[in-house]
């Protein structure tokens, strides 16, 4: 399964949405931001792997602990509607570029 | 990281422009934009009908898996003129965005790499902010089918 790790797969996730909340308001470890949900640990860290994934939060690490943090800047853009605009152009612009790279005029 | 497609919307017009810079001769972007079946891929729609020439209509129509329309729109072309400049009207089918003025102009860079600079122009600020929302809106319904469609497979 190959999933895009973009920001729509982030923020559709109920879960999610609630770990971003969680860690605006202040800087968490994964064990911190695990007590505040009743699912399994494994569950909550797959979930920060993908928001780090997507940039939606950043890690730090002090000493043996992993603190997560919030990605002020990315967060901007997906409350910034004209991104996912911008996205879907650059989607298809980008599709036009690989096609016309292999592109073989006919005879 | 340089963002290779540019889009500029300011608060309160009625218009927005999409600039992107191809790493493509000016001919094969321009080619891009006017061949059907090209037209076809990039744009993932069906092209019932594209007249490259002033005084020409195009016309395209995407359908689901199923067969069900979800995206109509149409136009008519003001200017065509190869290499350079495309002049068309652009109406979306089943929404209430009005009609948009679109001008592309199409300009080399090098000889390997060309820009291309869209002016959407709308008919009220309102209507071009509910068309930007869209694909947001869209994105969130494919996140969320895409999650339906793994949690049913795990069942």
């Amino acid at each position: 399964m190959n999933l895009r790790r973009d920001v729509f797969q982030a923020i559709a996730d109920p879960t999610r949405r609630a770990i971003l909340l969680l860690v605006a308001s202040q800087t968490l470890t994964a064990g911190a931001i695990a007590a505040n949900f009743d699912t399994a640990r494994p569950t909550v860290s797959k979930h920060l792997q993908i928001l780090t994934e997507c940039e939606l939060l950043t890690q730090q690490q002090t000493g043996r602990e992993i603190h997560y943090h919030i990605n002020a800047k990315k967060m901007k853009e997906v409350a910034d509607f004209i991104e996912p605009f911008r996205q879907m152009w650059d989607d298809r612009f980008n599709k036009l570029e690989s096609i016309m790279k292999n592109y073989k005029p006919k005879k | 990281m340089e963002l290779k497609t540019k889009v500029n919307a300011e608060d309160g017009m009625q218009d927005l422009t999409i600039t992107r810079e191809f790493d493509l001769p000016l001919e094969l972007v321009f080619k891009a934009f006017t061949e059907p079946e090209l037209i076809e891929q990039w744009m993932g729609t069906k092209v019932l009908k594209f007249e490259g020439k002033k005084f020409g209509g195009w016309q395209f129509e995407t359908s689901d898996p199923k067969g069900n329309v979800v995206f109509k729109a149409d136009g008519v072309i003001h200017e065509f003129t190869p290499n350079k400049r495309i002049t068309r009207t652009f109406e979306m089918a089943g929404v209430p965005f009005g009609v948009q003025l679109e001008v592309s102009e199409f300009e080399a860079l090098t000889d390997a790499t060309s820009r291309l600079n869209m002016h959407v122009i709308f008919e009220s600020g309102a209507q071009r902010d509910e068309q930007l929302k869209l694909p947001f809106k869209q994105g969130i319904n494919w996140a969320h089918n895409r999650l339906e469609e793994i949690v049913s497979k795990l069942k």
